[in-house]
């Protein structure tokens, strides 16, 4: 083992920064489900009849299938029966009105994290809508957006003050039978972000969720359903940690995008989950199911995620491109360290005419982790004049990880064009001994290389969330060559 | 042989040429100069027939027919030739193979019996030597992997081959030394002649120093905004184009 | 998981009638199939007959199968081809490549035609002959070599259920074989729709070198499957180049499978031509065992009309320093239906891997389809992957550019979908086999009666 390398081991150790728990307490149900507890959650947050319906054909959907198995990640059996799916803060009472309102431990963990959900946030003109473990316990500058008529609140609150639009657009992408665990969520699904962009405003601020999963035994399963109206624009961003614990804990969420005629959105996410420790034990399982459906003519929809945590990702932001000229891309940097697996990567469904879609995928791997991208590009018939472009990239650091790239592409439309790329480099020890040489430490000269190779995605990101990307990547990584 | 009337075509719904008139007559060279943008291009490739120009208004007879009304390659057949600008690499298909098709499409259509194999090779032979075409370059795709002056000359040396009417070069000193530009202006002068007309499109002088055109045609902003004979050129090179927007702009 | 009831595995539907229909061939047809004496032979073949009776045909729910459909194959009742009338020599003539100068052997539904054959003189230490006179000269030789197929499918299985005849080329250590080895296989078409198999077995010892080209053609339009598996093995340093032309009639489906291993710093290089058949699928896979293999898979497909062409290969990088380089074109025109996948698995500690694969397609029809999927599977990280795959029409630029020179367009269109199949041909390495394809390549061009999409 060379110098360097050994520099690298101890990087790597590096603890997960975000891994404390906040002893709050907590209205928990009791274990395990069933159409009684599905009532539960639904009386619990004092839904609709529709609504409760909705769910209960969603769950007896879900006994029918099974687990999917096609993905190329290895995890024991999940006892479904074993996991809490309602844990809400206890001092939340009818929800707060403000932040004045909002338990103080709660915010402290949120500066913990680095997400003070007061003045900074102000200063930087971001919103942020703020969920622990089930429930939304805080939005920020609801006002201020309501004066340009957008809707941007906790999911439950959506449901009682703007059933109307929920009920429009809510399962009309990701559909409660789409897959196993969007079956789950569609079911037992507790809170999450709602946005409704009205016609021709452009959103004056970033939107943005917090996520945390703080108790234990629990799963969690939000909803986000974000609507842009004819001519709207808006830029959503959604950040996630987690505690360390020993157990694996499942998140199952489901986020539906809908762009109507010249509307854009641009979704953004940092993904840092707990991922394990070293020796792979504990981490969340985050089996999330994202897409987003280009409605309208011209309208676009872009995700940009950066995935460092989770013991295991299984995740495929999506765009249905059915408006005529749509645009669909895909910008994605998932880095996997230990004994992370991470099977993610898109689809684009072309169906309109003219449509197109852009793919990055940037895998990084290191120590025991396997890294896949998969994807699909589908040419439907109908969608003449269809432009993918696709280029996957993988960096591999050390010899006892994978990186793997699964394409499908499938056209039906001869006059398509779609082209793929993919390939693979390491950070080879030339490389470091050259910058030690002009002065550079190894986990700078690593920092260096992860962010150079991550680069075009990371540019995709706002501005402020570029730094922290930028930032995590450095921290999950430095040095991490074999 | 070539008349253009108030010619107007868009690109992308997007007016590009807002009525050009040119009269061209058997033997004249004539040479198109313009910044860039301002349209030079787009009539070169409007009279080859390219896909994605729209004609909303004008006309363009060839030898009293309608040209805008053919095929491209009937107007290659009728004797227009168009030396790119950016000559396209054709990979797996062979040179030789290419042009003795295309040699023989246009024998056919002027009711000529289509050359064999032996007689073509004379004629690719004796073509050769006007622009100093090496031999191997005929075994080789169509442009694939040759430098740019080498795909130069094998516009020119298509030329040749096909024995146009009217031959636009297309920029055609782009991307060229000052070595190489005589190579191919010396192939172009050699293939002067009183029936054969010329449209040179450029953006410099330099290259009317080696192809001497009869007249100078400048065109901004879609319309050709002065005319005169050789010394035009001269005078564009002197006070450059800013120069004659001003005119044109007082002339309008 | 109280609550939760296991989805059920249903057989589907008329998949029993085809079981049973295969094992009465099987009952009919043992006694008569070449070595039916042989014991292990006979057990061989039993297992075939019961691993298909587990297996079935397989369907689009099989990631293996997801874009190709076998339904009209399982939905026919396949007799095995017993030996049939051998044709005139005339008949052969199409499927030869003027001017090769080969050893040639020629099957005729499966079953090795001598009088059509010319093995010519072998030199000393190769031997080539039908599999069906090694199974009656020297079972026991022949024995490992066709016991260590894994019967993944039930075309495996229905393959080893009636294995009948095919080829034996051994060479031993040393020696290289200077003219190409010619196997012609030809369809003779019958009322009943007719399984023809065959085994085809090579073997290369350390520095041998040979040439083998593969043909498959019909005579007559009747209906049948051809099952082929091919196994080679390359010691050291050997060297196979394996050519393929699959020409049969729209009739015959075909379904064939080559494994090959490979031994430290051999090569293999395969080019596989498929212009005929109704579904046709290929399995390719080469496992470099040894260090400095080299693998190159060169591949064209050509399909109009209804036909259906699938591609499977998987280059399994098991040892450090190999190579590996993959070309695969398609050129769908019609209502047919082209599939691509290519697997490069990169093994832990195969390091220095060097890989690199293409995929690429022109979709000429609007009824045409392509599915292409490269994948890449990476265990180890000093190495350089990359793939491509591209899918679209031909260049306007490059039509215009021949029209432009007085070229109509369809011959324009020719011109270019040549000159796109043109550089896997170009990588061949006998002229005649080069010759005769180009010409093949011109008369297979969709032509413009086929729905042409305007440039």
């Amino acid at each position: 083992m060379s110098a360097s390398s050994e520099t690298v081991e101890e990087l790597v150790h590096k603890a997960y920064p975000h891994g404390f728990v906040t002893e709050i307490d907590a209205d928990t149900v009791p274990p395990g489900l069933s159409e009684d507890v599905v009532r539960l959650i639904s009386a619990k947050k004092g839904e609709p009849e529709w609504l409760l319906e909705w769910r209960l054909k969603a769950y007896r959907h879900w006994l029918t299938l099974r687990e999917p198995t096609w993905a190329h990640v290895h995890h024991g059996p999940i006892d479904y029966d074993a996991i809490s799916y309602y844990s809400a803060p206890k001092s939340r009472a009818d929800g707060p009105k403000s932040l004045e309102e909002v338990d103080p431990r709660l915010l402290e963990t949120y500066k913990k994290l680095g997400i003070p959900l007061e003045e900074q946030m102000a200063l930087a003109g971001i919103a942020v809508d703020a969920v622990f473990d089930s429930v939304s316990v805080a939005t920020t500058f609801k006002e201020k957006l309501a004066a340009h008529g957008i809707v941007f609140c906790s999911f439950s609150e959506a449901v009682r003050n703007h059933p109307e639009l929920v009920r429009q657009y809510l399962g009309t992408v990701v559909w409660p039978t789409d897959n196993f665990f969007a079956a789950l969520n569609s079911a037992v699904f507790s809170d999450g972000s709602f946005v409704y962009i009205p016609k021709g405003v452009r959103c004056p601020m970033e939107l943005s969720t917090y996520f945390r999963i703080n108790a234990s035994k629990t799963g969690q399963f939000e909803r986000t359903l974000i609507v842009a109206d004819e001519g709207s624009y808006v830029s959503y961003l959604e950040g996630c940690t987690a505690p360390m614990r020993d157990e694996n804990q499942l998140h199952a969420a489901v986020v539906e995008l809908v762009a109507l005629q010249d509307a854009q959105i641009k979704y953004s996410t940092v993904q840092n989950w707990y991922p394990g420790d070293e020796e792979g034990r504990g981490g969340i399982y985050n089996f999330v199911t994202k897409r987003g459906e280009c409605r309208g003519a011209r309208s676009k929809i872009s995700w940009t995620q950066v995935e460092t945590g989770s013991a295991i990702t299984w995740k495929y932001p999506s765009c249905i491109l059915r408006g005529d000229h749509s645009v669909g891309e895909f910008y994605s940097v998932a880095l996997t360290n230990h004994y992370q697996q991470a099977d993610t990567g898109t689809k684009m469904v072309h169906i309109g005419k003219n449509t197109s879609s852009t793919i990055i995928s940037k895998g990084i791997s290191a120590g025991r982790a396997q890294n896949s991208y998969r994807g699909l590009v589908k040419v439907t018939k109908s969608a003449d004049g269809a432009r993918n472009y696709t280029q996957c990239d993988s960096l591999l650091m050390g010899e006892r990880c994978g990186a793997h790239t699964f394409p499908y592409i499938e056209v039906a439309n001869p006059t398509a064009r779609v082209e793929h790329e993919a390939s693979t480099s390491k950070i080879g020890e030339d490389q470091l001994f050259y910058c030690a040489q002009r002065g550079i430490s190894p986990e700078d000269a690593v920092s260096l290389i992860v962010n150079g190779f991550a680069k075009e995605v990371i540019r995709e990101l706002p501005m402020e969330f570029a730094v922290e990307a930028q930032k995590l990547l450095g921290v999950s990584l430095e040095g991490a060559v074999g | 042989m070539l008349e253009i009337r108030d010619l107007h075509v868009e690109v992308d719904g997007k007016p590009i040429l807002k009525g050009i008139d040119l009269t061209i007559r058997a033997g004249e060279v004539h040479a198109v100069m313009g910044p860039n943008g301002s349209g030079k291009s787009t009539l070169s490739h409007v009279l080859a027939g390219r896909e994605g120009y729209t004609v909303t208004r004008g006309s363009v007879t060839f030898e009293g027919k309608d040209l805008l009304e053919m095929a491209p390659e009937i107007r290659a057949r009728e004797g227009i030739f168009l030396a790119f600008q950016y000559p396209v690499e054709i990979p797996g298909v062979n040179n030789t193979y290419f042009l003795k098709a295309a040699v023989n499409a246009g024998r056919k259509h002027r009711g000529l019996e289509e050359l064999d194999a032996m007689d073509f090779m004379q004629l690719v032979r004796e073509k050769m030597k006007v622009v100093k075409m090496k031999d191997d370059l005929l075994k080789r795709s169509v442009n694939e992997g040759f430098s740019g002056g080498e795909k130069k000359r094998n516009e020119i040396f298509q030329m040749a081959m096909l024995e146009p009417k009217l031959a636009i070069l297309d920029e055609t000193d782009s991307g060229l030394d000052i070595d190489a530009l005589k190579i191919v202006a010396d192939g172009v002068n050699s293939l002067r002649s009183p029936e054969r007309s010329m449209l040179v499109v450029t953006h410099y002088q330099r290259l009317l120093e080696y192809i001497v055109p009869d007249q100078v045609h400048v065109l901004a902003g879609g319309r050709i905004v002065k005319s005169g004979d050789r010394t035009l050129a001269l005078e564009l090179e002197r006070h450059g184009y800013g120069w004659i927007e001003q005119q044109g702009v007082t002339a309008a | 998981m109280s609550a939760r009831a296991g989805a059920a595995t249903a057989v589907p539907g008329g998949a029993q009638a085809a079981v049973e229909h295969y094992l009465g061939e099987h009952t009919r047809s043992a006694g008569s199939l070449p070595g039916a004496g042989t014991a292990w032979l006979r057990e061989l073949r039993e297992q075939g007959i019961e691993r298909f009776a587990d297996l079935g045909f397989p369907s689009t729910r099989d990631e293996h199968w997801r874009y190709t459909s076998v339904a009209p194959i399982a939905a026919q009742r396949l007799r095995v081809a017993l030996p049939a009338p051998v044709p005139a020599p005339e008949a052969l003539a199409p499927f030869l490549f003027p001017g090769l100068d080969a050893h040639r052997l020629v099957f005729v539904n499966g079953r090795y035609a001598a009088e059509l054959s010319a093995p010519g003189s072998l030199p000393d230490g190769v031997h080539l002959d039908s599999l069906a006179q090694v199974l009656a000269a020297a079972p026991e030789r022949a024995r490992p070599a066709l016991s260590g197929l894994a019967l993944r499918t039930g075309f495996d299985a229905l393959h080893q259920a009636f294995l009948a005849d095919g080829v034996w080329l051994e060479l031993a250590a040393g020696v290289a074989l200077a003219r190409p080895v010619h196997l012609v296989h030809l369809g003779v078409g019958a009322a009943e729709p007719a399984l023809a198999n065959l085994r085809t077995v090579i073997s290369l010892g350390a520095r041998a070198e040979a040439r083998v080209i593969e043909s498959f053609g019909s005579l007559g339009s009747g209906a049948g499957l051809t099952t082929a598996v091919t196994t080679v093995v390359l010691a050291e340093g050997a060297a196979l180049e394996h050519f393929k032309l699959q020409e049969e009639a729209a009739t015959v489906d075909h379904v064939a499978r080559v494994e090959v291993r490979q031994g430290r710093d051999s090569r293999y290089t395969s080019h596989s031509v498929s212009l005929g058949g109704g579904i046709t699928r290929n399995d390719i896979t080469s496992t470099l065992e040894g260090e400095g293999a080299e693998c190159t898979l060169n591949g064209l497909y050509m399909a109009a009309g209804r036909q259906h062409v699938d591609f499977h290969t998987t280059i399994d990088h098991a040892e450090p320093r190999g190579t590996s380089r993959e070309l695969y074109k398609g050129i769908l025109g019609g209502r047919a239906r082209g599939v691509f996948n290519g697997r490069i698995l990169v093994q832990p500690g195969a390091q220095k891997t060097d890989s690199q694969q293409s995929s690429q397609n022109l979709l000429l029809s609007r009824e045409a389809e392509v599915d292409t999927k490269p994948e890449l599977e990476i265990y180890a990280d000093d190495v350089k992957c990359s793939h491509g795959a591209t899918v679209g029409q031909l260049d306007a630029d490059m039509l215009f550019y021949l029209r432009s020179r007085g070229i109509d367009h369809g011959t324009a269109q020719g011109f270019l979908t040549r000159g796109f199949a043109q550089d896997v041909i170009d990588r061949m390495s006998i002229d005649a086999v080069r010759e005769r394809l180009e010409r093949l390549v011109v008369t297979h061009v969709p032509g413009p009666e086929s729905a042409q999409v305007s440039p």
